[in-house]
């Protein structure tokens, strides 16, 4: 997709995304969803309606003209929570079900890990923490942590 | 918050808010009172809302105001809306859902009450106080809860085992007593240098002649310690390592007994490869543990003890030069104890994964092969076993040199023992005789300390092991049993669906769907795939537990049912028709083991399989293997049939049942459910809609919720979704060049076939 869309996105009252075809169709209800949310978050942006079906397709969120990025982002932002773990301060037990204290780009809190295989490794360096519930975490280098939260995270690797 | 309040406002709920608008964690509160709801401030997005003291947000009750919840990804949205736009949100992670459901509740009943003046009744049901799910006759403490459990396990595992080792306690004792006597009979040899030392060879250096007498007794005292030494020490072994076996066989069956009753959710997050090992090298390596190196490690502080005793009173300036390298030894221990322990629960993870690995590729080698892809699979094991080696290089460097270093510090203990020795000696303190005798023992002494050493990593080895043992263990089943259960004689088959929900994970599969089936009816579940149609039938079937609402069976909850009991009356038949290793009747008679060879017969024929099983050379004796390779997906799914026809149940759940087999087959598979679904409750799945001819209501899923309900005709009629559907699936069957089209009728217009 190049140039401008042929559709129009704006909130409404209700804090809901609408979206205006070419041909004058209203979508209520309207979420961005990212295609690859960890491998290429800013490429491959669908704009869904309540169904599940795609409306339109957005390659790169940067190509978008400026108010409808902003929508799409700040949509996407409070939409997504998938905080990236900075440190690890310490956890309860190296046997789980074991509570960490961390710190993430969304703040210091604590989470729940229920078993080892609640961490997902993804393609190298990264990993994905499942707590109970069901919130994930990220670790997006593993070997970029300090050394004391990758000596915490090694036991349970 | 108080300073909030006005007098004699009341707090009805609250709910604690741990994010804020942009997804940062904090902590901050909503609170409903009897006239208003109040949000702390900061914390939300908000349209117009009239501030007061310090920036907290109040909503008093009026007509039109409405409060809902929702959730994505871990995140629960709390939304106030008037009828033209939203007045606030918060939001919240999971773990605060269900206060949040309490507060939308209150909020409801509440307004209600403050605009009609009338209170709503409480709902009916008992609900258990800290998570909302309904609690059944019988049951008082709430499955939910209880098995959520978020304490690690202590560090002493091993002690756990004791529950195993129980039944064989006096074995057990047999044996420490057996040990006790013969590491006291392993030390009489070095007592007995001591007299052969200064009596005998010391004498005759200094010109005396050889007592025959004295050296046959030292002599035959010296054989006959070894005789018992050697007696004693077989009985020993023999018993323990008998003991050991049994324990951990005990403990292999009931971890694979526990294994077997964790419900459908437990297995769909768990790999195989990593189960298989947990049951099969994790016994057997706590198995080891008991057998050998508890066992010696239990002798060797028994020697240690008896060794110190008998030095000491000897000599006891020596005996406490000789013991002074022990606590220099116990620090080296304990140091290294911290890393390899931790080392070795890598390796273990690490092997696991090795496993996986092959678990992932042996199954799918068709696929492997089909795209070319063995190199990859070769590459990606490489990397799984350089890993393994990767991880076990850092452990090896630990423990390679934690030996050497035990041997040196033996020998810097053996000089020690000479040169105090020599000097006692030069001040005429001790005899040679006695410092030869400590010679002896510190050399045995210090040898059992070099393999005492080796018991710290195999005590963690087999502590990571008992742990991951006990995970499973202590793994309490999500479908758990009731307290009380109700039993159930005899079942109609009406089957009772209110407002159930469920939720996997973060993921809402199905939202409050309610439905009815009555004895002997035949509902289809037609949908996209996704649409919820495999979940329903998955609660129906109790391999998960509803999260919202109940299912109920002829009026009873299924949650008060004996699972076991409950399930016998339910017969399924899957896509996948699964065969296990034996011969077609042990197949078709495995709902039913002790089914007689007419009953499987008559069974097989009323499942068209009759016919083609006796084509086979061994006809019902014919073997099949694991994924029954030698039949084809027709004749598999028809013994699948006749295994659910033999247990005569009084439900019926085909899920997809003809769907990987070409038209013709499925017209012999259709006979054969004819017979099957006659007189029974009938819930069908298909992708194809023509397989459902027969349903007396197509129930319509789309996306977790029922969206429409009727006969094909009735839904043709009022062109929703099911037309949809409809269309598109006769859209592909033409492009397809099919010649038959997926003739749908409703059972009142007959059989057209």
């Amino acid at each position: 997709m190049t140039g401008l869309p042929d559709y129009r996105l704006e909130r409404d009252a209700f804090g809901r995304l609408v979206l205006t075809t070419e041909d004058g169709e209203r979508h209520e209800g309207v979420v961005p969803v990212r295609a690859f949310p960890i491998g290429a978050p800013d490429q491959g942006i669908a704009l869904v309606d309540p169904h599940g079906h795609e409306l339109a397709w957005i390659d790169r969120l940067d190509d978008l003209p400026s108010p409808l990025r902003d929508l799409v982002a700040s949509e996407l932002a409070a939409r997504e929570f998938m905080p990236v773990i900075e440190c690890i301060f310490s956890v309860s037990s190296f046997a789980t079900p074991s509570t960490w204290k961390v710190k993430t780009n969304h703040g210091d809190t604590d989470l729940v890990l229920k078993g080892e295989e609640d961490i997902r490794r993804l393609t190298s360096p990264g990993l994905l923490i499942a707590d109970s519930n069901g919130i994930h975490y990220l670790i997006r280098d593993r070997y970029a942590l300090d050394t004391q939260s990758r000596k915490i995270l090694d036991r349970f690797l | 918050m108080d300073t909030q309040l006005e007098a004699d406002e009341r707090i009805l709920s609250w709910l604690e808010i741990d994010l804020d608008a942009q997804l940062h964690f904090t902590s901050s509160i909503v609170v409903l009172t009897d006239r208003r709801l109040l949000a702390a401030p900061g914390n939300s997005n908000t349209g117009e809302a009239s501030t007061h003291g310090q920036g907290w947000q109040s909503f008093s009750f009026r007509d039109g105001l409405r409060l809902t919840r929702r959730d994505h990804a871990g995140v629960g949205t709390l939304e106030l809306f008037d009828i033209s736009s939203r007045l606030a949100h918060w939001r919240y992670t999971l773990g605060s859902d269900i206060a949040a459901g309490r507060l939308i509740e209150h909020f409801d009943r509440q307004l209600t009450y403050v605009l009609t003046k009338q209170m709503p009744p409480p709902p009916a049901q008992a609900l258990c106080p800290n998570c909302e799910t309904p609690l059944l006759a019988g049951q008082e403490e709430c499955p939910v809860c209880s098995k959520e459990i978020h304490t690690p396990p202590s560090t002493w595992t091993l002690f756990r085992l004791w529950r195993f080792a129980r039944p064989y306690r006096w074995r057990l004792l047999a044996g420490f007593l057996l040990s006790l006597a013969s590491t006291a009979a392993t030390l009489v040899p070095p007592y007995l240098t001591m007299p052969l030392m200064d009596k005998v060879l010391i004498p005759y250096q200094n010109g005396m002649p050889i007592d025959r007498g004295r050296v046959t007794l030292y002599l035959s005292g010296l054989l006959g310690a070894a005789l018992l030494a050697w007696v004693l020490g077989w009985a020993r072994t023999y018993i323990l390592a008998l003991v050991s076996e049994r324990i951990g066989a005990d403990l292999r069956t009931t971890t694979y007994e526990h294994l077997l009753k964790l419900s459908q959710e437990y297995f769909g997050g768990k790999r195989t490869g990593d189960l298989m090992a947990r049951i099969g090298s994790e016994t057997d390596r706590i198995n080891i543990f008991i057998s050998l190196h508890f066992l010696d490690f239990a002798t060797d502080v028994l020697m240690i003890t008896m060794t110190t005793v008998i030095l000491a009173s000897i000599n006891h300036w020596l005996a406490l030069v000789t013991l002074l390298p022990l606590p220099v030894i116990a620090f080296l221990i304990h140091t290294v104890r911290e890393k390899l322990r931790t080392g070795f629960e890598r390796v273990d993870r690490i092997w696991a994964e090795v496993t996986n690995v092959l678990a992932d590729t042996i199954p799918g080698i068709r696929v492997v092969k089909a795209f070319a892809q063995e190199q990859r699979e070769a590459a990606r094991f490489r990397a799984a076993n350089a890993h393994n080696l990767e991880v076990n290089d850092k452990v090896n460097k630990v423990w390679s040199l934690f030996g050497p270093t035990v041997t040196l510090l033996t020998e810097i203990g053996l000089l020690i023992i000479w040169a105090f020795g020599i000097w006692q000696i030069s001040q005429n303190d001790i005899s040679v005789g006695v410092l030869t005798a400590f010679l002896a023992y510190i050399g045995r002494f210090y040898t059992r300390l070099d393999s005492m050493s080796r018991i710290v990593s195999v005590t963690q080895k087999a502590a990571a092991g008992a742990k991951r043992i006990f995970d499973v263990l202590d793994h309490v089943s999500s479908v758990p049993e009731p307290a009380n259960p109700v039993h159930l004689s005899s079942v109609t088959g009406r089957i009772e669906l209110r407002g159930v929900g469920f939720r996997y994970g973060t993921r809402s599969v199905t939202r409050d769907v309610s439905l009815t089936i009555e004895p002997g009816e035949m509902v289809g579940l037609v949908g996209h795939s996704g649409s919820g149609k495999s979940t329903m039938v998955n609660l129906i079937c109790r391999f998960y537990d509803v999260t919202e609402g109940a299912i109920l069976i002829d009026g009873v909850d299924i949650r008060s049912l004996p699972v076991a009991e409950y399930r016998r009356h339910i017969g399924l038949v899957l896509q996948e028709p699964f065969l296990f290793f034996g011969t077609i009747a042990e197949n078709i008679a495995y709902g039913k083991p002790d089914a007689t060879r007419e009953e499987i017969v008559a069974a097989a024929r009323a499942a068209h399989a009759h016919e083609f099983i006796l084509r086979l050379p061994h006809g019902y004796d014919s073997l099949v293997g694991e994924r029954g390779q030698a039949l084809s997906g027709g004749e598999r799914q028809r013994i699948s049939i006749a295994r659910a026809l033999l247990i005569d149940p009084k439900i019926l759940i085909l899920d997809e049942a003809t769907s990987s087999v070409d038209t013709t087959t499925e017209k012999e598979i259709q006979k054969a459910l004819d017979n099957l679904v006659r007189g029974r409750t009938t819930i069908a799945i298909a992708h194809r809609l023509s397989t459902l001819r027969e349903a007396n209501r197509l129930v319509v899923l789309d996306r977790g919720s029922v969206v429409e309900v009727g006969t094909h005709d009735e839904l043709m009629a009022c062109e929703g979704h099911y037309y949809r559907l409809y269309q598109a699936q006769a859209r592909n069957v033409d492009s397809e060049g099919e010649s038959r089209p997926p003739v749908i009728v409703g059972k009142d217009e007959g059989d057209r076939e």
